[in-house]
């Protein structure tokens, strides 16, 4: 059984306090959590793409993560960690490096390190079939450039190369399905998931992908403060009502079948979110209900259309 | 007792890497150099070596590979060509920076664009202050000596960086000649095996790689990167000196052909080597007192020693495989005569791009480049094309 408390008394933190994340970021939380899913005697290798959590969490000579890490560029945390990944195959075939000691693969990189730039990357470790999870911290943007567009970032959203201006009214763009990129994939795991409650969706999840033999990946919404315009303080509500709202499901696919893991009773209204965060305060003028409706179809046939995958993977086979 | 073989410059390339046996090899195809990876892959599915073969889906990822694989402890290796090295150029640097000593084969050949899938310098000459060591190779025997000399060279303490061992695309890599080859035994102890300082792997000692490195610390970072370049000259030296010791084949930092007494020098790199070594003999037996200059080790440039070598010549040509665009010379050329000005050497000396994008180099070329140097008294133009169609 799940037991947050036991948890965090029990596992010490293996991302230390003093990185220097802004308040009410949601990543460091996510990192945090993942990595507590580790099992205390497994040793664990991080490679950690550009991006806010690398330039915040190891600047010279300081590191906020307590196992060994590495940062090479943007679009090759996947890469280098399968180069990692293969020698330690090697290494411990060779009797290089302890038998009977684990050491855990694990990535991390934000939206434009992952849906972008680093796509390329990201889709040649799955395929190959390294033995590592990958973690994709979404926070809908380039955000430590400071708040530019990526393929992750919602429709509509005022970003500083998708502004809402007179004639163009934010992205114009939907939002790529990454997770779904991945599923295609045919990897052993594959999930979407959020720091919400107890994080205890978060928790099994990390500990599912960690623990699967092969490539796993995790898409993690991470919402930022900065970039969404929230009060930090409200962090844990806005990824509460990304879930609630169906913008962003948790679910997983486990050998390609389909679970989801939270179906809400009572579906909030997209508005709800939005209406919370600066970049979508264009909507709300008088005269752009339409874009509040285009959004609400969106997540509707996004979350429609999982349900239907959800259906269709658990069928029993017919005789 | 060494063996008798006939190989190509990849072949013997490949084959150096079997011996070696490094732990991770990274690569992705490109003309020329796909053999490399495509040999390797072979000695891999039949169990010859324990390497861990990963078939990357770019050069990106070539190097980011063999940049986790070294960082955790391993020994990497990979191979490319032109436009896989200019694509994996940002992590060229990376690997430099971070003071691991990747091991790369590099068959020359041009960038484009244009695309050409032919031999020049191109690839080599834009990684030039990218922080590796620089080998160059006039042939395949050159390519597998460089080769089995390159690691003892790049993990030496002193040193901590990574290496390249060039050689002409098609025209070495692609010939087949005669090689002598060392044994497997004794190129296993030759080599040694990697036992690095600091690595992700060890999980007694974790690390941090690649840290963000601000303006308190990153002047210093290069100039012990700086020194590590310094120091690997002697450490070159050392190592060619085992070598010999072993093999009875001599390597210093640059081959000396006929250069005691000699007048009139060209200096160039790889395989046209060869080529000016045959015009050298023909011209020696007219009495005319022609020398040649070859470089090996080209990064760290050793640029006094160049200087000195040239300093009695009464006219030298440096031969840049490379097209002259930059309303300046060539890189060869620009280092050696920066070098020649510093070490006080005042000897006339004039640059020639030639042999771009595969253009076959003749020895009819060559003889026009030592009539130059005897006749040329005008240096108003030192920068010149050497086979160019009349007219064009």
């Amino acid at each position: 059984m799940y037991n947050v408390k036991e948890i965090v008394a029990n596992k010490p933190s293996r991302f230390t306090a003093g990185h220097r994340m802004c308040a009410g970021c949601g990543a460091p939380a996510l990192a945090r959590m993942i990595l507590r899913a580790v099992k205390p005697e497994d040793h664990v290798v991080v490679s950690n793409a550009t991006g806010c959590m690398e330039v915040s969490t190891c600047i010279y000579p300081y590191t906020a993560w307590s196992d060994s890490y590495i940062h090479t560029a943007f679009e090759c945390a996947s890469a280098t960690a399968s180069g990692v990944e293969a020698a330690y195959k090697s290494m411990k075939k060779q009797g290089k490096l302890p038998a009977d000691k684990d050491t855990k693969f694990i990535v991390f990189g934000g939206d434009g390190g992952t849906y972008d730039i680093g796509i390329q990357s990201l889709s040649g470790a799955m395929e190959r079939g390294h033995n590592l999870t990958y973690v994709c911290y979404d926070n809908g943007a380039y955000m430590n450039t400071g708040i530019q567009r990526s393929s992750a970032t919602p429709r509509f959203a005022d970003t500083t190369t998708s502004p809402a201006g007179n004639v163009i009214p934010g992205k114009m763009q939907s939002r790529k399905d990454l997770t779904e990129i991945m599923v295609q994939h045919h990897i052993p795991y594959v999930c979407q998931t959020a720091a919400i409650g107890v994080f205890q969706d978060l928790y099994e999840k990390a500990e599912k992908a960690i623990y699967t033999d092969g490539p796993a990946f995790i898409n993690a919404l991470a919402p930022c403060p900065r970039g969404w315009g929230y009060a930090t303080e409200d962090l844990m509500e806005i990824n509460k009502l990304a879930v609630e709202t169906c913008y962003w499901p948790l679910y997983e696919v486990v050998n390609g079948v389909y679970h989801v893991n939270y179906k809400p009773a009572n579906k909030v209204p997209v508005s709800e979110w939005l209406k919370k965060q600066k970049r979508f305060k264009h909507m709300f003028k008088p005269g752009n209900e339409w874009m509040i409706e285009e959004f609400q179809k969106e997540v509707d046939k996004r979350w429609n259309d999982l349900l239907l995958k959800e259906e269709m993977t658990n069928k029993p086979e017919q005789a | 007792m060494s063996i008798r073989e006939r190989l190509s410059g990849n072949e013997a390339t490949a084959y150096a890497m079997k011996q070696i046996n490094p732990d991770v090899v990274a690569a992705f195809p490109i003309t020329p150099s796909t053999e490399i990876p495509q040999y390797f892959s072979t000695y891999v599915a039949n169990g010859q070596v324990d390497t861990e073969f990963v078939a990357v889906e770019s050069e990106h990822s070539a190097m980011s590979a063999c940049i986790g694989a070294q960082a955790a402890g391993a020994r990497a290796m990979t191979a490319t060509s032109a436009n896989g090295l200019e694509y994996m150029w940002e992590m060229v640097q990376i690997a430099s920076s971070s003071r691991l000593p990747i091991v790369m084969g590099l068959v020359n050949r041009a960038i484009s664009g244009p695309l050409n899938i032919h031999c020049d310098h191109t690839d080599a000459m834009s990684v030039r202050d990218a922080g590796w060591i620089m080998l160059f190779s006039e042939n395949n025997q050159e390519a597998y000596d460089n080769m089995l000399m390159a690691h003892r060279i790049a993990e030496h303490k002193d040193v901590m960086l990574p290496l390249m061992v060039c050689q002409d695309g098609f025209i070495t890599s692609h010939a087949i000649e005669a090689i002598q080859l060392e044994e497997d035994e004794k190129v296993k102890q030759f080599v040694g095996e990697y036992h690095p300082e600091h690595y992700l792997l060890d999980r007694e000692n974790p690390i941090a790689v690649g840290p963000m490195d601000l303006q308190p610390y990153l002047t210093e970072h290069k100039k012990q990167q700086a020194v590590a370049m310094a120091n690997a000259k002697q450490v070159i030296l050392d190592v060619a000196k085992e070598f010999e010791d072993m093999t009875g084949r001599h390597y210093e930092f640059f081959e000396r052909y006929c250069m005691d007494d000699a007048e009139f020098v060209i200096v160039c790199m790889n395989s046209t080597a060869g080529t000016v070594k045959t015009v050298v003999d023909e011209l020696r037996e007219q009495g005319i007192k022609a020398g040649l200059l070859k470089i090996r080790v080209f990064r760290p440039f050793p640029g006094e020693e160049i200087a000195d070598a040239l300093r009695n010549a009464k006219a030298v040509a440096v031969l840049d495989k490379v097209p002259l665009v930059s309303n300046v010379g060539g890189p060869l050329y620009e280092d050696i005569t920066s070098s020649m000005f510093n070490r006080g050497v005042h000897v006339n000396t004039i640059n020639y791009t030639y042999g771009v994008g595969g253009r076959d180099v003749t020895a009819d070329q060559i003889k026009s480049v030592y009539h130059d140097l005897q006749y040329t008294t005008d240096m108003s133009v030192p920068y010149r094309f050497l086979g160019l169609k009349e007219g064009k």
